[in-house]
């Protein structure tokens, strides 16, 4: 506690602050020259991946709150400006939620790996139990952030969640009503959820410290599971894993940036672009794809645990669930103890390596069943997937600990051969299988959903402006006597192709309620561009009145709120039929095709050719019209998508060069060892 | 150099090179994104309706978040402004008339008072306007005349005058 540190740096600014704090020092020697084993596969970089998806997360986290409004009242629509209006807002948001389920990819590969390998292991025990902490973590706030945006599923997923902590004995109602901050998901719960969403990340960034700090006191493991017997085993982090981490972050990268630029909304729910609305249930409620195997554990404790032939009841089923749920994360902690078998690494455990194939296959399995609604078959296929999950920790881990004969081991890790590829690339590509499995969920019955290839869905696809022009002039002309679309504002117009003077023009036409003058009295006044499109009723019970009780959706968003997209908006409207004979129509619904549960409380709104006259010619057949309107409200749902897909190209192009010339990097580098 | 250790030296320059392009190309959505959204640069225009005011008469719009006061000049007031165009070189921020106005009548400036901030009185007849007849600022004494120039008191500069289009003879553009 005397004095200056002895930096060893020559540079005067660097020297400078590493006597005073030795920074400088201490990242030369834990990622400059600290030993690392010289065999790690590609799975050992997916712990710097992971760090990086946190960065990545946090950086746009605070550029999003910083727009965003954390107010039941108008946080769904802040999400929308966010996407619509805010500079590069669509990407920063697109780059959040991809990014969280991405920041789970790498964490799940993470985790495989030192499943696999034996990480956990003497004397790595609490750089384990700190990755499960971080794990818990990242749960806790992937759940709270799905919420800010208040959608549906935001809700749903919240209000079921939350209400598990009801089936603690005793405290339960208690508990959840303090979570709450009131008697059911509401402002209250909003609010704090986004206080807490935005401290947790810095919390997880604290453990990911003490994880890695863990880890530079016992040293990675490596691929064989023995440990480096001298200098022959290992080599320099620095250039050897910098140049090959940097490759391997690239090519996650890429694999990111096509979702984040193509495929946007592919692993969220369309339910969640329809604002939240306590008093609709939506018809299945699903949480995101990486909690789906402990959704699945949840539900398949499907009954109570008491005395068998009698109504003594000890565990509600209810709260078996939850103890199975929290119970299968728990579980995780104490894996160094459940598993003591002196070879660390599957490489040499033939029994333990096939049972960690079966647990992935579980977790798959389990998965695919959260996914879908608890019926059968799926529910089955659930409970013996938990019991083998379970089963897995509490039993088999510790007999083969006893029972199982290894393979032999190498005599070190500079003797040992390199091991086999396949299975790693086999393994990896079902993990990010795991995603995919989220099907798409198919309506009761069956609806007939008719599929065009809409020009702008193609990877480089553009908007036919004139299509959507159209679309819009049925929208004004047929659609908004009912339907509003508040979130798109008349100067959007120009987005389609309209002047700025058309635009003017078409605002002109709507008079709008002005700022209260002195009087506090309130005058319309016409419709200038900045103004969002006026709504046809004053508000939703306005409209439900107007329309025998059915609320009429707004269309803003209406084509990424429906599966099927804009092939599910142009069945509807082409989707008028007579019902067949043997079907029983609810007075005062139309029969449609493509309708879940076929009766719709819209009449056919474009019923006949020639409905719309128009301005640019076209003959308007139902069959055109529905089409144009279809490209209209895809537009609207979406109307940066071009700009999205061009950006997107060149952010491919620039990574591909930039993974090439690393991977030219790395091998120049590792081309001394090989 | 050996061939192979420029090639080396290149090839880590490359890489070097494309990370700091890239790193930069990530910031900048990050840092663009405080900049004003379409829906602030949206309103950043306004159009108002001048038809309805007497000469004599002001109003007050709002413009960018700040009051705008656009006011109708008799031709007294007018007259006054041009007096003090004739020692133009006196004046603490020399502007002349003219260069403040489209059309005489029309004297349009933004209503925060240079010095910190507060809005000057004289919108209407029944404040105090000050010794030039144009406004005054309460706060700290600053007194502008009828072409919204610093005459006296703390304030450095003449009000603002914003970009004004008129649209037809009953509508300006501002900004």
């Amino acid at each position: 506690m005397s004095g200056l540190h002895n930096s060893e740096f020559k540079n005067p600014v660097i020297r400078w602050v590493d006597e005073r704090l030795p920074v400088f020092t201490m990242l030369v020697k834990e990622y400059g020259v600290f030993p690392a084993p010289r065999n790690f596969n590609y799975f050992w970089n997916f712990g710097a991946i992971a760090l990086f998806m946190l960065v990545t997360m946090i950086a746009s986290g605070v550029v999003l709150a910083m727009n965003y409004a954390a107010n039941t009242a108008i946080a769904f629509d802040s999400v929308e400006r966010i996407m619509r209006d805010v500079n590069g807002g669509w990407l920063l948001r697109y780059i959040h939620s991809n990014g969280a389920s991405f920041f789970f990819i790498a964490v799940y590969i993470h985790m495989f790996r030192g499943l696999y390998y034996g990480s956990y292991k003497k004397p790595r025990e609490l750089l384990w139990m700190f990755g499960v902490l971080i794990f818990l973590l990242m749960m806790a706030t992937a759940f709270m952030g799905y919420v800010l945006p208040w959608g549906q599923m935001s809700f749903w997923g919240a209000k079921v969640i939350t209400s598990l902590f009801s089936a603690v004995p005793l405290v339960g109602d208690s508990v959840t009503t303090w979570l709450w901050g009131g008697f059911a998901v509401d402002n209250p719960t909003l609010n704090r959820f986004f206080a807490l969403h935005y401290l947790l990340p810095f919390v997880i960034f604290a453990v990911v410290f003490l994880h890695i700090a863990a880890l530079h006191i016992t040293g990675s493991n490596n691929p064989l599971g023995i440990e480096p017997k001298g200098p022959q085993d290992t080599i320099p982090f620095h250039p050897y894993y910098t140049a090959k981490d940097t490759f391997g972050l690239v090519v996650f990268i890429m694999v990111y940036c096509l979702f984040v630029f193509w495929m946007p909304d592919a692993l969220g729910h369309p339910d969640n672009y329809t604002p939240a609305n306590p008093m609709v249930t939506p018809p299945h409620i699903v949480p995101e794809w990486y909690f789906l195997p402990f959704y699945a554990i949840l539900r398949a404790v499907t009954f109570d645990i008491g005395i068998p032939f009698t109504d003594v009841v000890f565990i509600e089923a209810k709260l078996g669930g939850v103890i199975a749920m929290f119970g299968s994360i728990a579980i995780m902690f104490v894996l160094p103890w459940l598993d003591t078998h002196p070879v660390r690494s599957a490489r040499f455990r033939p029994w333990f390596r096939l049972n960690v194939f079966l647990l992935v296959i579980a977790f798959l399995a389990l998965g695919y069943v959260g996914a879908h609604p608890p019926e059968a078959p799926y529910i089955y296929i659930g409970q013996v997937a938990s019991i083998y999950y379970f089963a897995f920790f509490l039993v088999i881990l510790p007999v083969l600990s006893r029972k199982e004969k290894a393979l032999p081991l190498p005599a070190s890790i500079a003797d040992a051969v390199l091991g086999n590829r396949k299975v790693v690339m086999a393994l990896l590509a079902a993990l990010f299988m795991m995603p995919m499995a989220t099907p798409a969920v198919a309506a009761e019955g069956t609806t007939e959903i008719k599929h065009i290839e809409w020009p702008h869905k193609a990877w480089n696809g553009t908007y036919d402006r004139a299509a959507a022009q159209r679309g819009f002039q049925v929208y004004k002309e047929v659609c908004a006597a009912c339907h509003s679309m508040r979130l798109l504002s008349y100067r959007n117009l120009t987005g389609i192709g309209f002047s700025e003077a058309e635009v003017k023009a078409i605002a002109k036409e709507y008079m709008v309620n002005d700022i209260p003058d002195e009087n506090g009295d309130i005058k319309e006044r016409p419709a200038i561009p900045a103004d969002h499109f006026k709504s046809p009723f004053a508000n939703d019970n306005a409209a439900k009145a107007a329309n025998n009780g059915a609320l009429p959706p707004d269309l803003s968003l209406i084509v990424k709120a429906r599966e099927g997209h804009e092939d599910y908006i142009y069945s509807l409207l082409t989707g008028y039929t007579e019902p067949p004979a043997d079907f029983v129509m609810m007075p005062g619904l139309s029969y449609n095709k493509a309708f879940a549960g076929h009766q719709i409380a819209m009449p056919a709104p474009i019923a006949s050719d020639g409905q719309v006259t128009y301005a640019d010619g076209t003959h308007a057949s139902i069959d055109q019209m529905a089409q144009d309107v279809a490209q209209f409200l895809a537009w609207a749902s979406d109307p940066h998508m071009e700009e999205r897909k061009q950006l997107g190209v060149k952010v491919m192009i620039f990574l591909a060069v930039f993974a090439g010339i690393l991977y030219a990097v790395k091998r120049r580098v590792w081309r001394d060892l090989h | 150099m050996s061939q192979s250790e420029t090639r080396r030296e290149f090839l880590y320059l490359a890489a070097g090179g494309m990370g700091v392009v890239g790193a930069g190309a990530a910031a900048w959505p990050l840092i663009n994104s405080m900049n004003p959204a379409a829906d602030t640069l949206a309103v950043s225009t306004i159009e108002v309706q001048i038809g309805t005011i007497q000469p004599g008469q002001a109003i007050t719009s709002m413009w960018r978040g700040q009051p705008v006061f656009i006011r109708r000049r008799t031709p007294e007031e007018i007259a006054k402004a041009r007096e003090i165009d004739a020692k133009v070189d006196t004046l603490r921020d020399k502007q002349t008339d003219e260069q403040r106005t489209t059309r005489p009548e029309w004297i349009i400036v933004v209503g925060t008072c240079t010095h910190l901030g507060c809005i000057p009185q004289g919108q209407k007849s029944t404040e105090m306007r000050g010794e030039y007849g144009g406004w005054f600022c309460p706060c700290h004494g600053s007194v502008y005349d009828t072409s919204g120039r610093i005459m006296a008191g703390p304030a450095p500069r003449n009000l603002d005058v914003p970009p004004i289009t008129f649209v037809t003879d009953t509508l300006i553009r501002i900004g």
